[in-house]
């Protein structure tokens, strides 16, 4: 039974519940609602939560534990020397989940019930040639270990499976039965469905702490496997970059580094100025029709997805720049470069810029504009003498947090900046950053037990790190900022 | 006393002396305000045309995606060649391959060319049918099976010509260019021009490039988006029943129950931080945890929909919680002094008032979400998926593709067709983008209301 029947099932006993916890309240007082103690509707709600949620929660427990749970155990069967020709325990936990998928294809394929199945022995048969024929790859022979793991971790998982669904739609029946059975005249229904909601909510609220915990646990605990097979003086101090799947890479982070900040530096001198100057211009000087016609225009950029700027950089910007500038002033040839995703990185950025920039501007009091006006100040002088000066804690926030934007941004320098590692300051020149080289890591087949691989979250930790430190120091200043005036 | 501080005010200056002559400082400084004001009005300028530029650089190179040049002609689908058994079997008709479907094209073609009077001499066969697609054939095999009955008639179709010929007729490739391609000889074009002066070939509306399956990198003019727009379908269905009654319920607990206390500090400094961490590192949180850790497939949409529900879910609950703070607490009050429970005063007044609110910043969301491209690089959605996934619930663990990832998907190809298809691409998904902030415009107008 699949995910997706079970929680239709569920559901489905829930609405029951729903119908049957109403009825049995009312027929309780013999039709007449006024004698209980909460409208009917809620004895209804009371059973409907205590079936569905107690039995969602299980099923969404149970998938995250079965898969951990399930790899422990199989991962114990396979012999050391097995394992150690594989290379790592996760390589050969990805195998034998490979070919524990294909055993049912081959079964299909060669009219096989389950005791042929169980029969399957590596050394007779040409196991990795009948996956192969299945469209099952495997990168060696298969040893008679893996073999047999694999088939219990077949047999398991579909036990796993079959024990997830009677246990869930046993917790399901049990709340049913649980809520109907408590229903009173006398029990205040709606208070407990109340309650039972608000813990709910609460529940909800808590998804962005996991979620912020995940992202923490995930980089951690994969950056310390890299930092297991890598010695972190190498990746903190190292000034190349080039990965070689073969072994003997030498991964230095300070390349990637230089082009993230260089791009973002180029991205920052476009949109900083151009931006804080609209927000200028359309809060102080713009009349009514050229703030109607500009400022959606200016927030229609703001909407365009990254990868649509991404396309604009290869397609648009590369060559032009290329051939009106690098190629005439002998800069270079190549049409990816740190200006190209730098340029187009400050048009995706002014408008984030500006709203910030506007909505600063605006908090500064009128009564400091009036002031200045009154000592005849013309408005540009009041911009600069007056507001700029009042405006710059809060403009200084929105500079740091376009440039964590900046730094974050993948879709741009993926397909505009290159993916050379170099520590350069010819902008002309490809350069590449911290997320391209998370891309370039983790795309297409890639094994978890390879520093090349690994080294990706190692750069996805400094990322993070880097974009919330900005970020945490941009709200802290905006927020000192704003409470000056309020 | 004026006097005297408009001496003392500017001393050492010459005093003025007539209110009609402007002096040197009062030049400087008017020439000061309007070249900041040009600034500013340049900044606003560099803002919309950089706007412009790009609109026109998609459009531009986008449009031609959705006209296609197809060949028309009558094909003689030959019962002793498609058909061996003669039955109508279908089983022992798809023993047929594409080879034996580009036989009977090629034958027809053939005849085509015969009876319009179009010489091919210096042409091989094998030349001729190079104008067509490769995947012309697959085309009219699907066709035939579909519809056994016209085996042994002679049909009108409409097949794909050569990305290289459309090409041509888009002005991309040029007789020139085409000396030097092994894809396409000078020749050929000839060939190709003959025939749409001959009605042979034309181009028109391709309906492929929405509906159809991506092709591989050899057959441009077959590539559609078809798997895309199917996947980003899930995904955005994924999100909206994730992601509203998540967000939902986690901004009526802080804005109307929560207790001010560290704790839900902490909830809201969380909330607020998520919002600003880059999209890529919730790409490795989706590899790590949905994939690594609980083995979910790979180039699922269930996997992009849950990395983008968690990605879309602060901009939900901050635009939700301004939606709910903005209900005046009269309403709030009144319900109370009725005799409602405060969950009651919330989920029967202030949420049905606040719904315009949130369902703006959903579809806002929503549109954000559709956009977005990198986690879905990590979670394995740049694998080349041509086959449609299942219905749903079982096609949300299906191999998809999504809109953003397959624009990056066909710029990664050395044919120039793909940047095209890129770019057509990208003009389907604005126009999503731009229907969902209309609708979201639209509720603002119909349902906001000034308390």
């Amino acid at each position: 039974m699949s995910i997706g029947l079970i929680t239709l099932i569920v559901l489905g006993l829930a609405v029951l519940g729903f119908i049957l916890g109403r009825q049995r309240a009312l027929s309780a007082v013999g039709g007449d609602p006024r004698t209980l103690h909460s409208l009917p509707g809620y004895y209804g709600w009371s059973v409907f939560l205590f079936t569905a949620v107690p039995a969602l929660l299980l099923l969404v427990t149970w998938a995250f534990v079965q898969p951990t749970a399930l790899n422990s155990h199989v991962a114990g069967m396979i012999p050391a020397a097995d394992v150690a020709s594989y290379g790592s325990t996760q390589l050969v936990m990805a195998d034998v989940r490979r070919i524990a998928d294909g055993l049912d294809a081959v079964a299909r394929n060669a009219g096989l019930d389950e005791t042929g199945l169980a029969a399957l022995r590596a050394d007779l048969t040409d196991m990795r040639g009948r996956l192969a024929e299945v469209g099952v790859a495997l990168g060696s022979n298969v040893a008679p270990s893996v073999l047999e793991a694999a088939k219990e971790y077949r047999s398991l998982s579909g036990t796993l499976r079959l024990g997830m669904a009677l246990a869930v739609l046993l917790a399901a029946l049990a709340g049913l039965g649980f809520a109907l059975w408590r229903i009173d005249p006398r029990q205040r229904a709606r208070n407990l469905v109340e309650q039972f909601t608000l813990v709910l909510l609460a529940g909800c609220s808590l998804i962005a702490v996991a979620t912020t915990f995940g992202i923490v646990a995930s980089l951690v605990v994969e950056s310390v496997h890299f930092f297991k097979l890598y010695d972190f003086r190498d990746f903190f101090f190292s000034l190349t970059w080039s990965p070689r799947f073969g072994g003997g890479s030498e991964l230095g982070l300070w390349p990637l580094v230089w082009g993230t900040l260089y791009v973002s530096f180029i991205a920052l001198l476009v949109s900083v100025p151009v931006g804080l100057m609209a927000a200028i211009y359309l809060s102080e000087y713009a009349g009514k029709k050229v703030r109607a016609f500009a400022k959606p225009a200016i927030e229609i950029l703001a909407g365009i997805p990254t990868i649509v700027y991404g396309l604009f950089a290869l397609i648009t910007v590369g060559p032009f720049l290329r051939d009106w500038f690098a190629q005439p002033m002998g800069l270079g040839s190549s049409s990816s470069s740190v200006m190209t995703a730098g340029l187009v990185m400050g048009i995706m950025l002014i408008p984030f810029v500006s709203s910030l920039s506007d909505d600063i501007i605006n908090a500064v009091p009128q009564s400091m504009r009036d002031g200045s006006f009154g000592l005849g100040a013309t408005r540009s002088e009041t911009v600069k003498q007056v507001i700029l000066p009042a405006a710059l804690p809060g403009i200084v926030g929105a500079i740091l947090l376009a440039a964590s934007r900046a730094i974050g941004e993948t879709m741009i320098v993926v397909m505009g900046a290159g993916a050379a590692a170099k520590l350069d300051v010819n902008p002309f020149e490809a350069m590449t950053t911290v997320t391209v080289k998370i891309v370039s890591q983790l795309t297409g087949d890639t094994e978890f037990a390879s520093p090349e691989t690994l080294v990706a979250f190692a750069l996805g930790l400094t990322l993070f790190c880097f974009t919330l430190a900005l970020n945490v120091v941009a709200l802290v200043i905006v927020r000192k900022y704003r409470e000056q005036y309020e | 006393m004026t006097d005297a501080t408009s001496q003392t005010g500017r001393s050492g200056a010459q005093p003025r002396k007539s209110l009609h002559v402007t002096d040197a400082r009062t030049r400087r400084r008017n020439a000061a305000e309007a070249r900041f004001r040009f600034y500013g009005a340049a900044a606003i300028a560099v803002s919309i045309l950089a706007l412009v530029i790009l609109l026109t650089s998609v459009l531009g190179n986008g449009l031609g995606a959705f006209r296609q040049t197809f060949i028309t002609m009558p094909v003689a689908l030959d019962a002793t060649v498609l058909d061996k058994s003669g039955t109508g079997d279908i089983e022992v008709m798809k023993k047929v391959t594409t080879i034996g479907y580009a036989k009977v094209i090629e034958k027809a073609l053939a005849t085509a060319l015969a009876e319009k009077g179009i010489a091919t001499d210096g042409l091989t066969a094998k030349q001729i049918s190079g104008l067509l697609s490769q995947e012309a054939a697959a085309n009219l095999r699907n066709q035939v099976l579909a519809d056994p009955a016209l085996v042994g008639q002679t049909v009108d179709v409409k097949l794909l010509a050569n990305g290289r010929v459309d090409g041509f007729f888009k002005g991309r490739v040029t007789m020139d260019s085409a000396k030097l391609d092994s894809n396409i000889s000078p020749e050929q074009l000839e060939l190709a021009l003959k025939m749409r002066e001959a009605g042979l070939m034309s181009l028109s509306f391709n309906p492929g490039f929405l509906f159809g399956g991506d092709a591989s990198e050899l057959r441009p003019e077959a590539a559609g988006l078809g798997v895309a727009i199917l996947g980003s379908a899930y995904m955005m269905l994924i999100v909206l029943v994730l992601a509203l009654p998540i967000g939902v319920a986690a901004s009526i607990y802080l804005e109307e129950f929560a207790p001010k206390n560290k704790w839900t500090d902490l909830i809201e400094v969380n909330i607020s931080n998520l919002a600003a961490v880059p999209s890529i590192v919730f790409g490795i949180l989706g590899l790590a945890i949905f994939i690594n850790f609980m083995g979910l497939p790979q180039s699922a949409p269930i996997v992009g929909g849950l990395v983008l529900t968690l990605m879309t879910l602060p901009t939900i609950i901050i635009a939700t919680r301004a939606a709910l703070k903005a209900v005046p607490p009269s309403i709030r009050d009144a319900a109370l002094g009725v005799g409602a429970s405060k969950m009651q005063a919330i989920t029967h007044h202030v949420l049905p008032l606040a719904m315009p609110g949130i369902l703006t910043g959903t579809i806002i969301g929503l549109a954000q979400a559709l956009g977005e491209t990198a986690p879905l690089l990590l979670i394995g959605m740049v694998a080349f998926v041509r086959e449609f996934p299942d219905a749903p619930p079982e096609g949300f663990f299906d191999p998809a593709s999504a809109l953003p990832v397959q624009v990056y998907n066909f710029t990664q190809r050395a044919d120039p067709a793909f940047v095209e298809r890129a770019s057509g691409a990208i003009i389907v998904l604005l126009v999503f983008l731009l229907l969902m902030n209309a609708v979201a415009i639209l509720l603002r107008r119909r349902f906001e209301r000034r308390w």
